[in-house]
This record gives C-alpha cells, sequence and structure tokens, in this order.
C-alpha cells in the first residue's frame, strides 16, 4: 500500500489544471516535490522518529483534494464567535484552503501585509521568490506533498522596524459536505526590528466529515526582529492535522512558538527551527489536552548554527482515556557554537490506566562550552497534593482538575498577550470540566447540539 | 572566535595524554592455532568440530549462520563502523600449547600473560579471593577456584566445557534471552561463537566470592566472539566481573559477544565491566570495535539485575546491557561511565523493559568525551500497558573536555499505562570552570583538579563497583584522562 499514490495520479492528471490556477512561484517547485515523491513513502509507526505514528493510514483514507477551486463559503459571523474577547485583534479566516478577508479586519493595519499568495505574488515578487519553499524540506514526504498540489496560501510580511500594534488571528475552518483533504501554506516574513504576534486556531464548522490538514508553515526571522506565533488546535475528533513549521533566526531574532492542542482526532506537529544568529531567543513550547481517542504528537528540532544563544523548549501532556501522546525533541549544537544554552522539558500526566505516552529527548552537542538539559518524566498527580485537597473538603473530581490546571498553568502563563492567556486559562479549565467539545466560543461547530 | 582558544597549556597537556600509553599493548609471543580466514558454513562446521560439540549446537550454530546472511549491520548506532570484510577475519584462534595440555599446567607464556595484566590466576594470589576464567582469543585458558566452587553446587567454567559437562543446563538457557535472530552482530556471534563462560548457581546459594573473566584478544587478525551465560536460581546471589584487554595493533580488530543472564525468583546477579580493549592510536588508527550484545532477563518475582561499566577502550563501543524485567517487583539497574578520547567513538546505554508488576529500574549514565570522540548515551525505558506501578530513574550527565569532542542523548520512553511513573534527567557541560580555578587557588594543578572532578563526577558509579575493580577502573579513568582540558 502507497497512501501517497492516489494523490500523485490526481497531481499527473491535473498538472495544467492546477498550474493554471496558482501564481507562477508556486508551480516552480512542484517539479521536485513530484521527483521526491515518486519513490518515498510515508512513514510506519515504529520508524525512526514516528514511535507512534503512522502517517500512512492517516494519509490513506480516501479525501477528496479541492482540485478545482470550488468555493466553500463560511460565514465570517458565526467564525467571529471564535474571536479572543477583550484582545484586539486583527481577524482573517481560511476556509478549507481558501484566504478570506473579513468585514470585521482592516485588510492592513499599519503597513503589515497580510495577502493571499495570488496577490503577493504580483505586490512582493522578490520576497516570494526569495522565500517561499527555501526552508520547508522536500525530503519529508508530506512537506513534499503540500508543494506538490498547493495552489495558493497565505504570505504575511512585516517591513523592517514594524511594530504590529495589534495581534493577528488567523482562522481556519473546515467547512465542506465531504472528506476533504487541503494543504494549508503560510509564509511569514518578519523585517529586521519588527515585531508582530500570531495566533492561528483550527476549527471545524461540520463535524461529521473527515478532514485532513496537511499544512506548512515558513517564518523568517530577520536581525532584532520578534515573532510570537500561537498556535491553536481545537476541531473535532474526526480532523487529522499534520504539520510541520519551519523558523530560520536571524541575529538577536526572539521567537515564541506555541503549539496548544485541545481537541482533535490525529495530529502530527513538526516544528523545525534553524538558529542561524548569535544573541537569539527560542521558546517552544506546548500543550496538550487530550482523551477519548485523541492521537497527538510533536516533534521538534533546534539546530544551533550560531554561538552565544538561548533556547528553551517546554511540552506538557494531559492524557486521559485511550489517548496517545508523543513527544520527540532534538537540541542539536553544531561545532564552534560556544556559549549556547539550551534547556528542554516534557512531563506528562497520565490519567487512565489505557492512556499512552511515548516521549524521546535527545541532545546532540558538538561544542564544550555549553549548558544543556533535557528532562522527561511521565507519572500522575500527587496523591498528597490531592489528599491534602480532601481535608479542605475540595471534591476528588475538583482536586484533580485544579492539580492538572495547576500543571499546565505554566505554559499558559509562557504566552506573551495578557487577553489569550487569560482566554486559555478559562479554555482549559473548561476543557478539564468536559464541557468544551470545541472552542467554547465558537457557536459554528456547537450550533447542531 | 575567544572561547575557542586554549591556553597554550592546555594545548600542551593535551598532547602529552593524547601520548600516554597504551598499557596493555603487549603482544604474547605464543603459538596459535588460527583455522585460515574466512566464513561459511565449513568454518561453522570446522569451529563447532574442533571444540567437539554435540549436534544440537552445531544445529543451532548453522540456523544462525543461515539467519547471519540475511542480515545487514545496524547503522543506526551514532558511530561509524567501516564496511567490515567478514571474510578477512579469522573467526578461531587457540593459544597452541595450552589445548594440548591439561588445565592444571598452564603455559609459562600465558601465565606470564595474564600475570602482566595483574590477573590472579595462580595460588599466590590467593589473597585476592576472587574465582577467575581467562579466556586468550577463542580459547578459555584456565579457571580457578573450580573446587571450592564446585562444593557449593556452583558452576563455573567455560562455555566449551559446560556444553559437554552440562549439556541440559546449556541447552535450556542459550540463545533464550538472546536469540540469534536479535540482531546483526548476535547472528554472528551464534554462528562462530568460540568460548567465554558459564556460570550456575543453584538454589539458595550465595556464590562466596567474585567470578570474573578476563579477556584477551591476542593473536592479529582475529576476532573474538565470546559467549557469556549466567542463570542465577531461586534466592541465588553471584557478582560477577569481566574485563578486557589486547594488543596494540594498526588493524582494527572486532570483537562480537553475546552476554545473557537469566535470573529467578529473588536472585540476584551483579555483572561489572571495566572495559579497556585498545582504544586505537591518538590518530585513530587501529583499535577494537567492540560490538556486543548483553541482555538479562529477570524471570522471577522480586529478582534483580545490576550491570555496572566502565567502558574507556575500543575504538568503537556499541552496547546496550539490558534488562527485561518480567517478574513482578523485580528490579533493574544500570550504571555506567564511558571515557572517549581521541577519536573513540561510543554508542552505549540500556534498555528496561517492564513486563512485571511493581519493577523498578534506575539508570545513571555519565559520558565524558575528550579528544575528538564522540560519546553517545543511547536507552529505552519501556513499560507494558500490564506492568503498573512502575518506576524508572534515568539520569544521564555528559562532560565535555574538548570543543572537538561531541556529547549526545537518545533516550526514548514509553509508558502503557497511569499507575507507573518515569523520570529522565540529562544534562550535558563543560567541566566547571569554577572548580578547576578552586582547586587551582589551593595549589592544586589543573590536570590533577581534572583527575578530581571527574572521578568525582563518576563517583556515584564508582561507588558500585566491587571493590578490586573500582581502583583498576579509578586508575584507568585518570589515565585515561591525564590532562585531557583545554
Amino acid at each position: 500500500m502507497n497512501a501517497l499514490k492516489q494523490y500523485i495520479d490526481l497531481y499527473d492528471e491535473s498538472q495544467a489544471l492546477i498550474e493554471q490556477q496558482s501564481p507562477a512561484l508556486l508551480n516552480k517547485l512542484r517539479g521536485v516535490a513530484r521527483e521526491r515523491l515518486q519513490d518515498a513513502k510515508l512513514p510506519r509507526k515504529g520508524s525512526e522518529d514516528y514511535e507512534a505514528t503512522d502517517l500512512e493510514t492517516v494519509f490513506a483514507h480516501d479525501y477528496g483534494v479541492n482540485v478545482n477551486r470550488l468555493p466553500f463559503e463560511a460565514d465570517p459571523a458565526e467564525t467571529f464567535h471564535c474571536d479572543v474577547p477583550n484582545m484586539s485583534t486583527c481577524l482573517y479566516y481560511t476556509s478549507n484552503d481558501a484566504f478570506h478577508s473579513s468585514a470585521t479586519a482592516e485588510r492592513n493595519i499599519g503597513q503589515v501585509v497580510v495577502e493571499p499568495f495570488s496577490m503577493a505574488a504580483v505586490d512582493y515578487p522578490e520576497l516570494m521568490d526569495a522565500y517561499y519553499g527555501k526552508l520547508a524540506s522536500l525530503n519529508d514526504p508530506t512537506v513534499a506533498l503540500n508543494t506538490l498540489l498547493v495552489q495558493d496560501g497565505l504570505f504575511i510580511y512585516v517591513p523592517d522596524g514594524v511594530v504590529a500594534e495589534r495581534p493577528i488571528q488567523l482562522v481556519n475552518i473546515f467547512n465542506a459536505a465531504l472528506d476533504m483533504m487541503v494543504q494549508r501554506r503560510l509564509l511569514i516574513v518578519v523585517g529586521k526590528n519588527a515585531s508582530i504576534k500570531l495566533l492561528a486556531c483550527d476549527h471545524t464548522q461540520s463535524p461529521d466529515y473527515h478532514y485532513l490538514n496537511n499544512q506548512v508553515v515558513e517564518i523568517v526571522a530577520m536581525q532584532g526582529s520578534t515573532i510570537d506565533y500561537y498556535d491553536m488546535e481545537e476541531s473535532t475528533p474526526l480532523t487529522s492535522r499534520v504539520s510541520s513549521i519551519y523558523v530560520d533566526q536571524h541575529e538577536g531574532s526572539n521567537v515564541l512558538i506555541d503549539g496548544i492542542t485541545l481537541v482533535n482526532g490525529f495530529t502530527r506537529n513538526n516544528f523545525h527551527v534553524e538558529v542561524n544568529g548569535e544573541h537569539t531567543e527560542t521558546q517552544l513550547l506546548g500543550m496538550t489536552i487530550a482523551s477519548g481517542e485523541q492521537h497527538v504528537d510533536n516533534h521538534t528540532f533546534i539546530s544551533h548554527n550560531a554561538p552565544r544563544c538561548h533556547s528553551n523548549e517546554m511540552f506538557k501532556y494531559v492524557l486521559d482515556d485511550n489517548a496517545v501522546g508523543a513527544f520527540a525533541g532534538k537540541i542539536l549544537v553544531k561545532p564552534d557554537c560556544p556559549r549556547v544554552e539550551a534547556y528542554q522539558g516534557n512531563r506528562n500526566l497520565c490519567g487512565a490506566p489505557t492512556a499512552k505516552m511515548y516521549t524521546k529527548p535527545q541532545l546532540e552537542i558538538y561544542t564544550d562550552d555549553v549548558m544543556c538539559s533535557h528532562g522527561s518524566a511521565v507519572g500522575q498527580l500527587d496523591e498528597e497534593a490531592l489528599f491534602y485537597m480532601r481535608t479542605r473538603g475540595i471534591s476528588s473530581s475538583e482536586a484533580r482538575r485544579l492539580l492538572m490546571q495547576a500543571f499546565v498553568a505554566d505554559i499558559i502563563d509562557g504566552v506573551r498577550m495578557d487577553a489569550l492567556k487569560d482566554r486559555l486559562h478559562y479554555l482549559v479549565e473548561k476543557r478539564f470540566a468536559g464541557t468544551l467539545s470545541n472552542c467554547a466560543g465558537c457557536m459554528a461547530a456547537c450550533k447542531k447540539k | 572566535m575567544k572561547e575557542n582558544e586554549k591556553p597554550e597549556k592546555g594545548n600542551q597537556i593535551i598532547e602529552e595524554a593524547a601520548q600516554a600509553e597504551y598499557k596493555y599493548g603487549f603482544v604474547t609471543d605464543i603459538e596459535t592455532d588460527v583455522i585460515p580466514k574466512g566464513l561459511d558454513e565449513d568454518v561453522v562446521r570446522r569451529i563447532s568440530q574442533l571444540k567437539g560439540e554435540p549436534e544440537w549446537l552445531l544445529e543451532f550454530r548453522l540456523k544462525a549462520y543461515h539467519h547471519w546472511l540475511t542480515l545487514k549491520a545496524p547503522t543506526w548506532g551514532h558511530v561509524h563502523v567501516p564496511e567490515i570484510d567478514y571474510q578477512a577475519i579469522s573467526y578461531y584462534a587457540a593459544p597452541r600449547q595450552k589445548v594440548a595440555s591439561d588445565k592444571k599446567e598452564i603455559d609459562p607464556e600465558l601465565k606470564k600473560t595474564f600475570d602482566k595484566l595483574g590477573i590472579p590466576l595462580e595460588e599466590q594470589l590467593r589473597l585476592s579471593g576472587m574465582a577467575v576464567d581467562a579466556v586468550m582469543d577463542s580459547v578459555s585458558v584456565k579457571t580457578t577456584y573450580r573446587d571450592r566452587l564446585a562444593e557449593l553446587g556452583v558452576i563455573f567454567c567455560s562455555i566449551s566445557e559446560a556444553v559437554k559437562d552440562y549439556p541440559d543446563l546449556v541447552r535450556k538457557y542459550l540463545g533464550k534471552v538472546v536469540p540469534y535472530t536479535d540482531n546483526f552482530y548476535a547472528a554472528l556471534n551464534s554462528a562462530v561463537f568460540s568460548d567465554g563462560s558459564f556460570v550456575y548457581i543453584p538454589k539458595g546459594v550465595r556464590c562466596p566470592m567474585e567470578l570474573s573473566t578476563y579477556f584477551r584478544i591476542n593473536a592479529a587478525q582475529t576476532g573474538q566472539f565470546e559467549r557469556t551465560l549466567i542463570v542465577a536460581d531461586d534466592d541465588a546471589y553471584v557478582s560477577y566481573l569481566e574485563g578486557c584487554t589486547a594488543p596494540m595493533r594498526d588493524e582494527n580488530q572486532l570483537h562480537a559477544a553475546i552476554v545473557e543472564i537469566v535470573v529467578e525468583d529473588r536472585a540476584e546477579v551483579k555483572y561489572s565491566t571495566v572495559q579497556n580493549w585498545y582504544p586505537g592510536d591518538k590518530d585513530g588508527k587501529g583499535g577494537i570495535y567492540n560490538l556486543v550484545t548483553k541482555r538479562g532477563l529477570c524471570r522471577g518475582d522480586h529478582s534483580k539485575l545490576s550491570w555496572t561499566q566502565v567502558e574507556t577502550g575500543s575504538a568503537i563501543t556499541w552496547k546496550y546491557p539490558s534488562c527485561v524485567l518480567k517478574g513482578d517487583h523485580s528490579v533493574g539497574e544500570f550504571y555506567s561511565v564511558a571515557l572517549t578520547n581521541n577519536w573513540q567513538e561510543a554508542d552505549t546505554g540500556t534498555k528496561m523493559i517492564h513486563l512485571g508488576r511493581n519493577s523498578t529500574s534506575t539508570i545513571v549514565s555519565k559520558g565524558i568525551s575528550a579528544g575528538h570522540s564522540q560519546n553517545s548515551y543511547r536507552g529505552m525505558v519501556k513499560i507494558a500497558p500490564k506492568a503498573t506501578g512502575c518506576r524508572n530513574f534515568t539520569q544521564c550527565d555528559s562532560l565535555l573536555l574538548s570543543d572537538t569532542s561531541g556529547a549526545h542523548t537518545f533516550p526514548v520512553i514509553e509508558v502503557g499505562n497511569d499507575t507507573s511513573v518515569v523520570e529522565h534527567e540529562a544534562t550535558t557541560s563543560k567541566i566547571n570552570e569554577d572548580q578547576i580555578f578552586y582547586c587551582n587557588q589551593r595549589g592544586i594543578p589543573t590536570e590533577d583538579a581534572v583527575g578530581l572532578i571527574v572521578n568525582g563526577y563518576a563517583k556515584e558509579v564508582m561507588a558500585k563497583l566491587p571493590m578490586e575493580f573500582a581502583v583498576e577502573a579509578q586508575k584507568l579513568l585518570s589515565i585515561s584522562l591525564e590532562g585531557s582540558v583545554g
């Protein structure tokens, strides 16, 4: 069985149509992607870096691909409920993989550029040409598949010295009356000394269908820039997601990436950070709350290619029922990169006998003057703390909830947007209370209930 | 980059250290029976015939050989094992005089060799109170204290003797913990293994002395494929030591061993290794490829297996002494110090497979890399869904002594239930300059300070070694380390 074949065949059949509908730039890389996919196989469970995750099965499902670019309109008013309260964000949304401007969002705030590839290819051809497809590795079959089939994407550009005052919120909505795979693609270029905060959240409007989001995000952080990227998933148990985020950090840049999974079906997140400049700061945070049959696999790789940089990584999982959690993190310090400080942590709570956790924290160090550490733990809630609360008259379930909330609190506190922090505390509280089957504010997905 | 510039003294010290001689690099001039190079079915039959083995063992070897032909050498390790020409190795070498002589009359040349190595083969060393099995190339040379052990029912002999004298025992346990299908080198070893030690501790016996095997590669262009099998029956206890050396040669020699341990109800086995195969010269020429499969099965409830290793030798080390904790409340331990210098590469660690309820395991691994060496910890802790109430603690620290060396950790943790607790901690850092400075202030030269700090760093593991070995290991560490700080 080779799940990729159906998509390659689809491409071969409709290559002309795909190329005709896409900006010329996207077509340039298709040939190479096609070549790489020729003999490629999706990793099976148990292969290197995929201890618990079987991509072959995920892609084997018979998904439709919107080759014809049929419009699937989503009502922005419905998705607006997902907006972060008390926080003035600029809201954009994508319906499946088509970018829509929203009536409630200004197109450009100040000088920040947010536009689809089709427009960006005309407005900023040099930038698109310089950065599109440069970070994402086509050796990864999922990235190659995205590159092969992608027809549009979203380009976010913050010019040198511009500090975006309002955070940008990107709401991704699945909305189709059939099983569907989409290729989402983001290119974020943040210029010298510029700064931006970005919140992307995944939602599903029609929860009865299987969706697969095969996403590639490329982020370029120029000298002295600051980027916060919060990637939140609140989809449905039938939604799968394979996401690859690539980051290129230049001197003095400060990048925070936060991967939050609250509700999903199957998720594989790849975070790949190349630290190419001195005095950089990298924060990789992740939080997963999974129950039922949820499957969440986070895979991180931070390569320190320059001296004197600092990175910190912390992923926390709370697993219940039959949930499967996986974490693999690698820190690489290349030769001649002294004074690197790199820390990695992975803490996990298993709340049910059938929940499973796989973890693989790795260090690869080729320079002596470094401070690196990793720690990983799988365990349960502290019985003594539970007992203490029981003696104070707090019920067992309430005490558990409190402890679990406290467990993930430091990830939420790492968020550098106060309003989002409050919102996350609220969402997590609801999630643990079992009342959140989707984003609490998202009427769109809940209205059928 | 200023950080990269070493003070001149540092360079000088490194040079001195690099030139420090490998103490055990001599060759014993002894006639050796070597069968011609190459490996095919006939060679396997020949080895079996030379050793006068029963039919079942030959069959086992042949099955392993045919399976080996279907396998490819593993490449996942963080080591660079060059393509080994398995037809250029001789698979059997035996010191000649010995073969003809009676066990009681050991060849003087051989005795000299082991005396040089400080191995107590003879009576004058009775005070050391250790039973020793000495293996030179492919043959067990002498086993001491056999009679005294026999009084207690303890069997301690070479595995070829055990095949003859206790065929049922050997057949019952051989290949049960490490099947020949396990991996490439295990299959190779199963096909051509020459000698090794066999230990059986009967029910309720606490072995009164340390058992020890000393392995020595002497002949050129040979490989050593020994096989050790230790069985501790209910309520038994044994502490087993293993040491290894080899002459200095320009060629690389292959050492692919298997150690199998079975621990029954409430029994305990302590297995300690001081591995000091020839590591190659300062340019990385020569040295032993140490590609070893070691695994113990804690089959009984409340059984305990403890691995302690000090790895200082070998050009390439690839070994993962593991515990399969099948019995309820069984205990697995792994303590390791791995030191690499010059161009050595070590990829070592352990696997703790928790199958029994309430089983616990502890892993303490200390890596020290100097020169251009690469030192990796690779480990796995797996808790099966039915193994409730398990506990694991892992600590692996790496110390880097030069900016051209590398230290890596590749742990894997799999937890299949909600009542087990697994913890893993790892740090990588340079030797603490403040500590060196502190020592300098007190008049301790940098070189000695490094020795002090490293010995302190490795102390947790050294403390687990039996006394006789601890002294040797400590000496080894300081020799291998001498001044390799920059």
